[in-house]
């Protein structure tokens, strides 16, 4: 069943403040293999002007997927999740996120379309500081496939 | 973190190849390690019956794995703070035991807002050649003159 276009504009309500911690950044340093101690010795990050360690740029995807998530759990949008596959990431960085920021996320169905017996979703994820400053703003376009 | 000499505003004109990145074969442990740090769970790339349940010879890279090796790669070159906006359309899928590389060429240069910035287009290549990922990046290289 093609996804309902009226979809289209849709906003979710802000999620969950996520506070960002040292040891989630390490962690994910880590599982993409990242080595510059910006992201691991707050003395270095402390040095580039940073308050703590910094994030590597896709960790972004960790806060803009609690957009997808959202999207994914609306039983109105009707998404098969073992459908869905990611087709496109994008992000835009106001700043690095660091540890000790906390961060809500406004998520909007930016597009739906219909190509070859695909879906196509794009959402965008907005991602917001304590202070209410843009940290990073991710378009995540997912395809389901048709049957 | 300077960029290398070799990678200065002044070097990198347009068509300038970056240094290529030959990363070590995909295993699944790598690509559950990215999906417990990143939680995104979905089963079709930790867990094999899913994965041929949803019609694939088997469970198949997280995307965003490579997807963070190629923004690890930029970082590395260019420093962890300079990247403006990072782009990544997924093409064919990789598999474990894949050797993906990564490159980039310079596409354009401009000095914006008081910084010079460097429009670079990026590539994940399996061994086969075949494109696991295209990618774009604007990445920052120091203060304009």
């Amino acid at each position: 069943m093609p996804l309902d276009p009226s979809y289209e504009g849709r906003t979710y309500p802000p999620t969950e403040p996520y506070r960002v911690g040292r040891e989630k950044i390490r962690e994910f340093t880590e599982a993409i293999g990242a080595e510059d101690q910006a992201y691991l010795d707050p003395e270095a990050a402390l040095k580039l002007g940073y308050p703590d360690v910094v994030a590597p740029p896709t960790f972004a995807v960790l806060l803009t997927n609690s957009g997808i998530r959202q999207l994914l759990d609306d039983p109105d949008l009707g998404l098969d999740f073992s459908r869905v596959v990611h087709g496109d990431q994008r992000l835009q960085h106001d700043r690095p996120i660091h540890a000790g920021d906390v961060l809500t996320c406004r998520s909007t169905v930016e597009q739906i379309m219909s190509r070859g017996g695909h879906d196509f979703l794009t959402a965008r994820t907005e991602v917001f500081d304590e202070d209410g400053e843009r940290v990073v703003t991710g378009w995540s376009k997912i395809v389901v496939r048709g049957e | 973190m300077t960029a290398p000499a070799e990678l200065s505003w002044e070097a990198l004109a347009v068509t300038t190849p970056l240094p290529e990145f030959v990363d070590e074969p995909l295993t699944r442990t790598d690509f559950v390690r990215y999906q417990g740090a990143s939680g995104d769970l979905n089963p079709i790339h930790h867990d094999e019956q899913y994965a041929r349940a949803a019609g694939f010879p088997g469970v198949f890279t997280v995307g965003m794995l490579p997807a963070g090796i190629l923004g690890t790669y930029l970082a590395d070159l260019f420093g962890p703070e300079s990247i403006r906006r990072f782009r990544v359309q997924f093409r064919e899928q990789s598999w474990p035991g894949d050797v993906l590389t990564y490159r980039g060429v310079v596409v354009g240069r401009e000095e914006r807002d008081g910084e010079r910035l460097v429009t670079l287009e990026l590539e994940v290549v399996r061994q086969t050649g075949g494109v696991h990922a295209k990618g774009w990046a604007t990445v920052a290289c120091g203060g304009a003159a």
